[in-house]
């Protein structure tokens, strides 16, 4: 380093600056002088500096990739909903193929199989829960144009609901199929087993008698049985699902915690319909 | 240059030490040209190299003007007139006159708040953007919008206290590793 003496290297120090700015007005002078040196020096630096930005590059790229997805992403709850919707509309599908997929496994075992006639159905608005002698039972509002009869079977739009049990002339009591008096007689799909479904006034109905030899295994379906002339075969119910103390119990496919609509089929079948409600009161104008 | 000790010999500065005391010379400008390659980038905003560039020169020169000579300062204004299309120079004038500025009044902005010290700031920015302009048109000889101008002294006077907080951190581990010495 080489030695200066402090009064020089004062003098030094003061002096930079006017220097500088003198050499300033020089760039000025020399850059409006020869337009072109301006330009070889750009050129240049960004030879230079070419390969720091194509390093940055990478990085940026990330950045801009996230920044693009943002969209994407507020997107996806809108997505997720029509996913929802789209899901709903797939599981009736599913139900309807599976229906169909075992009648052809039975059609197949048996031909010559005489069709059923496709049932006819009005579907009522739902317009409120409980009431009458069932803790588990809705009433609906039937149009007086619609005729509705007892042992009608009711569905939502995922499955079984239950089946009327009274008939006023405005409105129609459907009990439940978790009701404690419902009794369900079921077919076990995979493997054709028989079985009851009993109402506990829970949101799981009980399986119970099945068939000897045969256990309902968990997430097995449930369709309705013909057997008893009550239900018409292959109406989607549930999937089996045992309790934690070991009961076999119905996760059933409708949503009876909120129904809305009810679809009401006539299948023509009469079977054993419950009885008159005991001391029925008179239906009241205002019905 | 750091102060004598008093009746304690300066010990001789070991190799290490002297390259520790360079690097510590060379760092703000170092940090200020990486920054303005950095905002040079494919970034889109052209007024964002002056905007990176004044906090940092105005910034050492007030609290440390040794890490900022004028020499420095020179060859940043080069590089941002390289970076940024203006005329050769103007940048380098702009620059230069900051520093000088900053440096003449250092001994009163030293020891006031920061909003004081931003406050002053706004007024160099506003200078600089002017005088950026000014010369700009005495270069071309005709009178450029002034509406860049004006963002790139708004840029400039709101990037200031992010640069004012990295910097004031960097000068106190400055300060600390001199007391150290």
């Amino acid at each position: 380093m080489i030695r200066l003496s402090i009064p020089l290297r004062q003098a030094l120090s003061r002096l930079s600056l006017p220097v500088m700015i003198a050499a300033a007005f020089g760039t000025m002078l020399l850059g409006k002088a020869d337009a072109m040196l301006a330009e070889r020096a750009r050129t240049v630096l960004a030879d230079l500096l070419s390969p720091f930005y194509a390093a940055f590059a990478e990085p940026a790229r990330a950045v801009r990739g996230v920044v693009a997805d943002l969209p994407e992403l507020l997107a996806i709850r809108e997505e997720n909903a029509r996913l929802r919707e789209e899901n709903e509309r797939l599981r009736r599908w599913q139900a309807a193929a599976l229906a169909l997929e075992s009648e052809n496994a039975l059609l197949r075992r048996q031909l010559a199989f005489i069709p059923e006639a496709a049932p006819s159905f009005q579907t009522a608005r739902v317009v409120s829960d409980a009431g009458g002698v069932y803790a588990r039972a809705v009433l609906i509002a039937t149009p007086p144009e619609i005729t509705v009869r007892r042992g009608q079977i009711a569905l939502d739009e995922r499955g079984f609901v239950g089946r009327v049990t009274e008939v006023g002339r405005r409105s129609a009591r459907v009990l439940l199929a978790t009701d404690m008096n419902s009794r369900i007689p079921v077919t076990l799909e995979g493997s054709r087993g028989r079985a009851m479904m009993v109402g506990t006034n829970g949101p799981r109905p009980r399986l119970q008698h099945w068939s000897e030899g045969i256990r309902p295994a968990e997430g097995e379906r449930l369709v309705t049985s013909a057997e008893g002339v009550s239900f018409p075969a292959g109406l989607p119910v549930g999937v089996v699902r045992w309790s934690e103390s070991g009961v076999p119990e119905v996760d059933m496919f409708a949503r009876l915690g909120q129904l809305d609509l009810v679809r009401l089929f006539d299948f023509g079948l009469g079977g054993i319909l419950p009885p008159e409600a005991i001391a029925r009161p008179e239906p009241r104008p205002r019905r | 240059m750091r102060p004598e000790v008093v009746g304690r010999r300066q010990p001789s500065p070991g190799l290490l030490r002297r390259a520790e005391a360079w690097a510590r010379a060379v760092l703000p400008t170092l940090c200020a040209m990486l920054a303005m390659v950095v905002a040079g980038g494919p970034t889109g905003v052209a007024a964002l190299v002056p905007a990176v560039t004044l906090p940092q020169v105005v910034f050492w020169s007030i609290f440390r003007p040794g890490a900022m000579p004028a020499a420095a300062v020179f060859l940043l204004g080069l590089l941002q007139d390289l970076l940024t299309l203006a005329p050769l120079g103007t940048g380098v004038l702009t620059l230069l006159v900051a520093h000088g500025l900053a440096l003449a009044s250092r001994r009163v902005l030293a020891r006031q708040s920061f909003l004081a010290v931003w406050l002053a700031f706004c007024v160099f920015a506003a200078g600089a953007a002017a005088l950026g302009y000014l010369l700009t048109a005495l270069m071309a000889l005709a009178l450029p919008p002034p509406a860049p101008a004006i963002y790139q002294a708004a840029l400039t006077a709101g990037l200031y206290p992010a640069f004012a907080f990295l910097l004031g951190r960097l000068h106190a581990m400055m300060l600390r590793a001199e007391e150290a010495e």
